[in-house]
């Protein structure tokens, strides 16, 4: 059973088809990446699949669950996670609280317990102290914890938004575009990483990505997505070859 | 976190020192009336100021209203306790839990429809229910007296009361917001999107906090009431919201001491100037223009002050103030 099924998936704003009849289908564990030409739809089907738009046809499948109709947030607690195109990082606060806020759904203290400072409380604060540090030091920022976000550089702050979108426990994480803006031996830094996090946490990856170098290298699988439909997908050696994908970048 | 249980031990000391302090200034009579009556005021609205500052500073939404809820807390706790005829103790104690609760629904009632708004319009949705509920009070003048006022309340607030039931406000929003729940209510004021997507139900955490903001406000509207055993609906009118706002603003959104620090300034500062009268508005307006123009973010920003870095600051480190989070 694949973990993440789109049946027939489309969304329109007004009268314009932005996503029409996607099928797409990812195995657990996969490394799945999704291409296109700008504004082909690949984060419209990012906001589709994390509940951030409702489809307004088709069907979005998760772990075996019908998912239409669930909130954004209810996405997220049944393992969907995700990073944003432009960083979207509690800039004004530091970078363990960062992670720490993303580990609210795996905490369960009542509100009562927090107020009166009970037991509970500093059994799971402490928990989460520690597993947020641990989960920081994969990406090396654990000399930075209490720093603020705001003030990391660049590249840091893409790990961070990993980081924090890991912390949510998820089983599909989703990437949009983590390579943009970095430099080269930035982007070979960051395939080491989403590889070391794929084999270490044990999840499935989808992510768009523009750097072809970073896609071909390590996806199994790719999407091409092009004026909002689904136009190849197949593993990398035979997306490069695509008639259909090398027209819709480079022009006929 | 070692040094944790030094820390509130020191708190605590501190605040019982403090407390003794006024109690034998009080009963020696070298605090009077009149400047317990300020003291009582500044109490309250520390209250006021710590609360409002869980929804403006905190869960970042900006709002109008908080007189309203102190307003419900005043009137159900006033009627409560005329009619009881329970020990004395028990009575207030029960009305400040009515008061709590009634001004906690109807922060609940209010911010339903203040959940699909942002930023101004909040703003004046808010300021408008505040009216809308003293104009209520006004109307039903059967039992609330209207404009004429409520009179008779019992007296029931004292220095102590007053003082410890601060206390219990502050500590509760500090808790709070050094819990899960507060992380929640600050993340969706750094970033709702982003909150949402590590799973964080927004409309219920905004709720919430909108929720406890009430709740306080209604006691120390209950405090209020009786202490000043008079109750006029134009003492909380929308300027008195505004005025609880540039307490909070002034102190900085996100800063609990710098909340009361401002409700205390502020509240002082005027009383103080009693003297020069034609100039205390004045003098008011320049030091906010000051503020907003140095400091916009206000006295303390979103850090809190310390003891600990005053502490630390003797043995030569540089830090004066304490990030929030750091234990």
């Amino acid at each position: 059973m694949p973990l993440l099924k789109t049946e027939n998936l489309g969304i329109t704003f007004g009268g314009l088809k932005a996503l029409s009849d996607v099928h797409v289908e990812i195995n657990e564990h996969e490394l799945v990446g999704l291409i296109g030409p700008n504004g082909a739809g690949k984060t419209t089907f990012f906001n589709l699949i994390t509940g951030v738009y409702t489809p307004t046809e088709g069907k979005i499948i998760f772990d075996g669950k019908l998912m239409n109709g669930k909130k954004n947030y209810q996405f997220n607690n049944i393992g969907i996670a995700r990073t944003f195109q432009n960083i979207r990082l509690f800039k004004g606060l530091t970078v363990i609280e960062n992670v720490k806020t993303a580990f609210h759904s795996s905490m369960k203290y009542s509100p009562f317990s927090g107020i009166l400072k009970l037991p509970s409380y500093w059994k799971e604060e402490k928990l989460i102290h520690e597993k947020a540090i641990e989960l920081l030091r994969v990406f090396s920022l654990e000399n930075l914890i209490n720093e603020n976000a705001s003030n990391l550089p660049y590249g840091q702050q893409r790990k961070l938004e990993i980081a924090r979108a890991l912390a949510t426990n998820p089983k599909l994480l989703l990437l949009d575009e983590p390579a943009a803006g970095m430099n080269p031996s930035e982007t070979s830094e960051l395939m080491e990483t989403i590889d070391i996090i794929r084999k270490r946490f044990n999840i499935t990856i989808l992510l768009i990505e523009h750097d072809m170098n970073l896609v071909m290298g390590i996806c199994e699988k790719i999407f091409v997505l092009d004026y909002g439909m689904i136009i190849a997908k197949g593993v990398p050696e035979k997306i490069k070859s695509n008639p259909k994908v090398i027209a819709a970048y480079l022009g006929e | 976190m070692k040094n944790n249980f030094k820390y509130t031990a020191f708190i605590v000391l501190l605040l019982l020192v403090t407390y003794f302090v006024f109690v034998f200034l009080i009963s020696s009579k070298t605090i009077n009336n009149y400047y317990q009556g300020i003291l009582m005021l500044i109490m309250i609205n520390v209250m006021l100021a710590v609360s409002l500052n869980l929804v403006t500073g905190f869960l970042g939404q900006l709002t109008l209203g908080h007189a309203g809820f102190m307003a419900i807390g005043a009137y159900v706790s006033a009627l409560f306790t005329k009619v009881s005829e329970l020990p004395d103790i028990l009575s207030f104690v029960i009305a400040l839990i009515l008061a709590g609760i009634a001004a906690a629904a109807a922060g609940i009632i209010i911010g339903i429809p203040a959940l699909r708004l942002k930023g101004d319009y909040i703003a004046i949705l808010t300021l408008s229910a505040g009216e809308i509920i003293r104009g209520l009070i006004i109307y039903f003048d059967e039992y609330t007296g209207g404009s004429r006022g409520m009179k008779m309340i019992p007296a029931y607030s004292n220095f102590s009361n007053v003082f410890w039931i601060m206390i219990i406000t502050i500590f509760v929003i500090y808790s709070i917001i050094h819990s899960r729940h507060g992380r929640a209510v600050i993340a969706i004021r750094e970033d709702e999107i982003a909150a949402e997507s590590v799973g964080i139900n927004i409309v219920n955490y905004k709720l919430f906090a909108f929720c406890i903001s009430a709740f306080f406000a209604g006691v120390a509207g209950a405090l209020f009431a009786h202490y000043n055993t008079l109750l006029d609906p134009n003492n909380f009118d929308y300027n008195y919201s505004i005025e609880m706002l540039i307490m909070v603003v002034f102190g900085g959104m996100g800063s609990l001491t710098g909340s009361i620090v401002a409700a205390l300034g502020l509240t002082a500062l005027p009383q103080i100037l009693s003297d020069f009268s034609n100039y205390r508005m004045l003098l008011y307006s320049i030091l906010l223009i000051i503020i907003m123009l140095f400091k916009p973010s206000g006295l303390f920003g979103t850090h809190e002050f310390s003891i600990m870095a005053i502490g630390g600051l003797f043995k030569g480190k540089k830090s004066k103030t304490k990030k929030r989070g750091d234990l």
